[in-house]
């Protein structure tokens, strides 16, 4: 099955479960944001979860199918139509050469992924399909779709690369929960999501009570809030002194904390290392649900334990 | 065993282990020498490692170890290989051929001016130790050096260029680099090599590794070209001296 891109939303582009193995040479994971959804939409549809789908930001787009085939949706709901009816969420619908799907914008929730049966067949590049475009790898071409696009459906489900399917396979329970569910779960009448991280590397670097503003104070996340981090504003936090450490790895999930105090959450993009001090990293299963928040969104930080 | 091994979190899925505080060669060749043992023992909790100055950070399943147990597991595997850490196993100095000056490198006049020295003594200067890679990350294959000689250091553009050239080689106050890619960027460019230090073509994509070395070798115009050629033809294989 081939699908063709009409209009192109956003930004819209080829992820799959990420690109493992090169961060010591500086190349980002990149793959997905919200991987429960990516997981949840190659389920329905039998794929291998690490299968790759297209990733589609606050706004749809519009895509027209040229053959027979299975797709299915999840994440944020864009107001789907296919051939002109409401299409279901979060379900597998067979499609016929000739149908179009139309996307709106995203209700609630930020990214969508749609998914085809076979998953999206693009060259696998270092290992994924993943598009990373700032170094221009994998995807198309390593850039967001356009219109005009082509791309075709992959022909055998068998997986690639079964480490990142069992990534994705062994998460918790919940993981395959769809993520609106979940995020309204973790979201209070306040319309402040909870967030629940752990603590270090380097907490250590930041006093009592720098450690309860952050915990206790309602962050608001910034119109700088994209695929490499999510800058956040609320109650600075200070740290004891200075926040400037060796550069290190870090992680999807890291929560930085620069001079000024207000912390920055790396996301898929972000890059391999960093110099500034983390106070914190967001537990892997609740990275799909701050995948699904945009700018003016507010959430607190819970702290676990291991 | 390191008496100065320590552990922290980074997320359910990832366990940094420090090596020591500072930046200096002995703490990097511990973090080599335990990178290395952590690609090599293959193990099936293991994501993948990423080494830096001081840490290596490990991207690990939980559901096949907990943290306590990859702590246990990365002690043990730092003590079986202390007696490594002198050995140096595998060290290896990437040869990169630098045209230094011309087009390639815009801001050496401005360095002869100001730092006093000819263009020759820049060079040889430059060119003359071998630099420590102590890490990599900012862009793919992007090399964090060890120091420059002192003689050479200044100071950054104040306001960045829009355009680097992939292969162009700078300096930035006490570092010099090389920009993997084509970048924005605010190093002062002395020159440039001809050769990929990241093609995704290749397995694997950048051809050195933290605790490996860089040596320049200055080339004249034309050899730049030459080897530009077979770069792009893909016939050239990087002088690498083990």
């Amino acid at each position: 099955m081939k699908i063709k891109v009409i209009a192109p939303g956003v930004l819209t582009t080829v992820q799959d479960a990420g690109r493992f193995g090169h961060q010591a040479a500086g190349i980002p994971e990149a793959g997905a944001m919200d991987r429960a959804s990516l997981a949840l939409a190659n389920d329905l549809l039998g794929n291998p979860e690490d299968a790759a789908a297209l990733e589609l930001t606050v706004f749809g787009g519009t895509f027209e199918f040229d053959g027979e085939g299975t797709i299915a949706l999840t994440g944020a709901d864009m107001r789907p139509f296919l051939d002109g009816n409401r299409m279901a969420m979060d379900a597998a619908v067979s499609v016929q050469a000739g149908d179009r799907l139309e996307l709106g914008s995203a209700a609630q929730g930020v990214r969508t992924y749609l998914a085809v049966s076979g998953g999206i067949d693009v060259p696998v590049v270092l290992g994924s399909r993943s598009t990373d475009w700032k170094s221009r790898l994998g995807g198309l071409e390593g850039r967001k779709l356009r219109a005009g696009d082509v791309l075709e459906s992959g022909t055998d489900g068998a997986s690639l690369r079964q480490t990142a399917a069992e990534l994705v396979e062994t998460q918790g329970s919940s993981w395959k929960q769809p993520i609106l569910q979940r995020l309204a779960q973790a979201t209070d009448p306040e319309g402040v999501t909870q967030i629940r991280f752990l603590f270090g590397p380097q907490d250590s670097m930041f006093g009592e009570e720098a450690k309860r503003t952050f915990t206790e104070s309602i962050y608001t996340l910034s119109a700088a809030c994209d695929r490499m981090g999510y800058r956040l504003e609320g109650a600075a936090v200070p740290s004891l002194n200075g926040t400037d450490i060796i550069s290190e790895g870090i992680c999807f999930g890291s929560i930085q904390v620069p001079a000024n105090g207000q912390p920055i959450v790396m996301m898929a993009d972000h890059q391999t290392t960093g110099g500034y001090a983390k106070i914190g990293t967001v537990l892997s299963e609740d990275l799909p649900l701050l995948a699904q928040l945009g700018p003016g969104k507010k959430i607190r930080f819970v702290p676990v334990c291991l | 065993m390191p008496t100065d091994l320590q552990f922290f979190p980074a997320g359910d899925r990832a366990i940094l282990a420090q090596l020591g505080k500072e930046i200096d060669e002995a703490v990097n060749d511990r973090v080599r020498t335990l990178y290395r043992a952590v690609l090599a023992a293959a193990d099936p909790a293991i994501i993948e490692a990423v080494p830096a100055y001081t840490t290596v950070l490990v991207h690990y399943r939980p559901e096949v170890r907990s943290f306590a147990e990859m702590k246990a597991f990365l002690t043990d595997l730092a003590s079986k290989t202390a007696a490594d850490n002198t050995a140096e196993t595998g060290r290896r100095t990437l040869v990169v051929p630098v045209c230094y000056g011309l087009h390639f490198g815009p801001d050496l006049w401005e360095i002869e001016e100001k730092l006093g020295l000819s263009r020759q003594e820049i060079i040889d200067i430059h060119s003359s130790r071998d630099y420590r890679i102590y890490m990599m990350g900012f862009l793919p294959g992007f090399v964090y050096l060890g120091g420059m000689d002192e003689r050479l250091a200044y100071p950054r553009l104040k306001k960045p260029r829009l355009r680097i050239e992939a292969g162009a080689v700078g300096i930035a106050g006490g570092q010099t680099g090389i920009y993997p890619s084509v970048s924005p960027g605010g190093w002062r460019i002395i020159g440039n090599t001809p050769i990929l230090l990241f093609d995704p073509s290749k397995e694997p994509a950048v051809p050195v590794s933290a605790g490996d070395a860089i040596r320049f070798r200055p080339i004249p115009v034309d050899e730049w070209y030459e080897i530009k050629h077979r770069v792009q033809k893909g016939q050239y294989e990087p002088e690498v001296i083990l």
